[in-house]
């Protein structure tokens, strides 16, 4: 203890034995580093928690997530339940005969958003169109994942003529307009899916799924991976250069096991901030093609559906075109700001 | 920098040609022809019609003739409506969509390029805050519920604005207005981050340190070389446009190109959907290699690969 006290009067004068003496316990606890180390994750989460808007909209995701995906299971009518009698409800509104249900001491659900022309309850539809839209989104967005990041990591891995094949591929497709291109396929690809569902044995889920959002996976997994696939390029371009990349060659590791184990876990990051801030772009596409009647067949109900067949009474229930409005954007909007905040969180570099 | 713009002038062409051959082959799996409608006509007919389109034989040739028609510009006779080539329907259509989309570009650079800056010069103040609030929730709303919201509020509820056809000037506000939201959201948002990269550079201290008058060091240094990725941006921009114009047009009954695709693709007018799909992936494919070309002329820090 004395020791550490004079320190400082030791080091003006010159040295002496007590100085390599060997450190006492209580040194050598002053030494060990006082911070525990932080991961990667945790650095990121840590940073990721302090940014509010991201956190607000990571907790409206998760009540979207709640409402379209418990909402459905509890709620008592279904999205394609036709109540006779009760069409064209407004907000909160009964229909004579469930009044009368009523009045004979039946609880009636009420229709909190009304319902549509054939009397189905709006705010089903509206958990199922967000559910939809969420699925469409997630479930594409990994698609582009998976066949983006391995395109990508091949190319930048071999690299040399390999990698310019496989580029200027990426560049025709990058510049071929995705829009058009979805829209035929969405059309053209409807009834050779519906063949092979109904005559091909072993096919029969793709019914049970909906060939319109078959249909949509696979328009947009062959056309939105190129983006992906060019990020992973260009960051497996550098790491692979890499001493770690070395000595696992040295070793006498397989490319494929270099590529998974090593280039691909290394650009975690990005992959991950990439991905989410693809699910809202899907989701924006997708309302789009389900609003000019390309999306998802009825009767599921697609947000962009829903604001599609609302046009029509827009005078009498401007509420029909409202809700699956707000919903949609606020998705949106918070898969946006989701993203923005993990991509500040986890892979600063890509941030413009 | 011939060679950058002969390789992708070549790569314009292979890629219009990629999207015309698609298409083509595309169209032959989509279910029932153009000549089964509700009165069907009859076996013969079918049969008689069919020869007239050449639509009898073989898919190869037909993609061959289709194919060398195309190249003398020839891109054959709508077959739903009788009477008109695919060319005068898509000449009616496009300048109509080419000024409702025209109006909304300019006024989303007017208005994205000054709030970007805006934001970038009064970054973290209040002004700042304001104008990232307004564009991240202008890019999360699709561009049909900006229109039918407008349309519902302005023309159903004050009754201020016609809603629909494109009589007069108030015609064009809604539509305007609502295919050019997403794009100014954007252009601020890259127009912001840009101009805060440049204002860190060194040339802007020393544009400051050799005692330039403010606007000056705004407009000849800052401006002019944080406006490059919003002219990336421009071929992007255009085929957004063309492609919001199919909503656009379709709920504010604008007779213009984007409303043709959507019916051709319905009514699975084969000829019109090959000629729309051409006519707008060359507009496209074009813009997008004329933009690249002209920033590497502009600005000669982009190498050249």
């Amino acid at each position: 203890m004395a020791l550490l006290k004079n320190y400082g009067t030791y080091r003006e004068a010159s040295l002496n034995e007590v100085d390599f003496m060997p450190a006492t316990n209580e040194e050598k606890q002053a030494l060990a580093p006082m911070r525990k180390s932080v991961s990667f994750w945790k650095d990121g989460l840590n940073r990721l928690r302090k940014n509010h808007i991201a956190m607000i909209s990571l907790a409206v995701i998760l009540l979207t997530m709640v409402f379209s995906f418990v909402g459905p299971e509890v709620y008592p009518y279904s999205y394609e339940q036709q109540i006779r009698g009760s069409e064209n409800l407004g907000i909160m509104e009964y229909s004579e005969q469930e009044l009368a249900r009523k009045a004979s001491g039946e609880t009636v659900f009420p229709h909190i958003l009304g319902t549509d022309n054939l009397g189905r309850d709006l705010v089903i539809r509206l958990m199922m169109g967000s559910r939809i839209s969420i699925t469409v989104g997630i479930i594409a967005a990994l698609l582009i994942l998976v066949i983006g990041s391995s395109y990508g990591a091949v190319a930048g891995y071999f690299g040399g003529k390999i990698d310019m094949i496989m580029m200027r591929i990426v560049d025709i497709i990058y510049s071929v307009p995705d829009i058009l291109i979805i829209i035929l396929l969405q059309v053209t690809l409807k009834y050779p899916l519906k063949q092979l569902a109904n005559n091909v044995p072993g096919f029969g889920w793709i019914n049970t799924i909906g060939v319109g959002l078959i249909c949509i996976f696979v328009v947009f997994a062959l056309l939105y991976w190129v983006g992906m696939a060019r990020i992973v390029r260009g960051q497996v371009l550098s790491l692979k250069e890499q001493e770690y990349v070395t000595a696992a060659r040295a070793l006498g590791a397989s490319h494929g096991r270099i590529i998974r184990k090593h280039l691909l876990v290394n650009c975690i990051g990005t992959l991950i901030v990439t991905t989410t801030l693809q699910i809202p772009s899907i989701i924006f596409t997708e309302s789009f093609l389900s609003f000019i009647g390309l999306g998802v067949s009825a009767p599921m109900p697609s947000l962009g559906s829903m604001a599609s067949d609302a046009i029509d009474g827009i005078q009498s229930f401007p509420h029909r075109l409202i809700a699956p409005a707000v919903m949609i954007s606020l998705i949106i909007l918070s898969f946006n700001l989701f993203g923005d905040g993990l991509r500040d969180a986890f892979d600063p570099k890509l941030k413009k | 920098m011939t060679g950058y713009i002969a390789k992708r002038v070549l790569m314009a062409i292979l890629s219009v040609f990629l999207v015309a051959t698609i298409t083509f082959f595309l169209m032959f799996l989509v279910p029932g022809g153009p000549f089964l409608s509700e009165k069907a006509p009859s076996e013969a007919t079918i049969k008689a019609l069919e020869a007239k389109y050449g639509l009898d034989q073989p898919v190869i040739v037909q993609y061959k003739n289709y194919m060398l028609n195309l190249l003398r510009g020839d891109f054959g006779l709508s077959i739903k409506q009788r009477g008109r080539t695919v060319w005068q329907i898509i000449t009616a259509g496009f300048p109509v969509s080419a000024k409702v989309g025209g109006l909304s570009i300019m006024i989303a650079l007017l208005i994205g390029v000054p709030l970007g800056s805006v934001a970038a010069l009064k970054r973290g103040k209040w002004q700042d805050n304001v104008i990232i609030f307004l564009s991240s929730a202008g890019v999360a709303v699709p561009g049909f519920v900006v229109s039918t919201l407008l349309m519902y509020f302005l023309s159903v509820k004050i009754k201020l604005l016609p809603t629909f056809g494109l009589g007069s000037f108030s015609h064009y506000i809604m539509p305007c207005t609502a295919l050019s939201l997403y794009p100014a959201s954007y252009i601020t948002r890259l127009m912001r981050s840009s101009m805060l990269d440049v204002i860190g550079q060194d040339y802007m201290i020393t544009a400051k340190a050799k005692g330039l008058k403010q606007s000056a060091m705004l407009f000849k240094h800052a401006l002019r070389n944080a406006v490059s990725p919003v002219i990336t941006y421009l071929g992007p921009l255009l085929a957004y446009t063309l492609t919001g114009s199919f909503v656009v047009e379709k709920i504010f009954s604008i007779p213009g190109l984007g409303k043709e695709f959507i019916s051709s693709i319905i009514n699975r007018d084969y000829t019109m959907i090959m000629g729309t799909t051409i006519f707008l992936a060359f507009l496209i494919v074009a813009m997008n290699a004329l933009v690249d070309i002209a920033n590497k002329i502009v600005d000669p820090r982009i190498q050249l690969k």
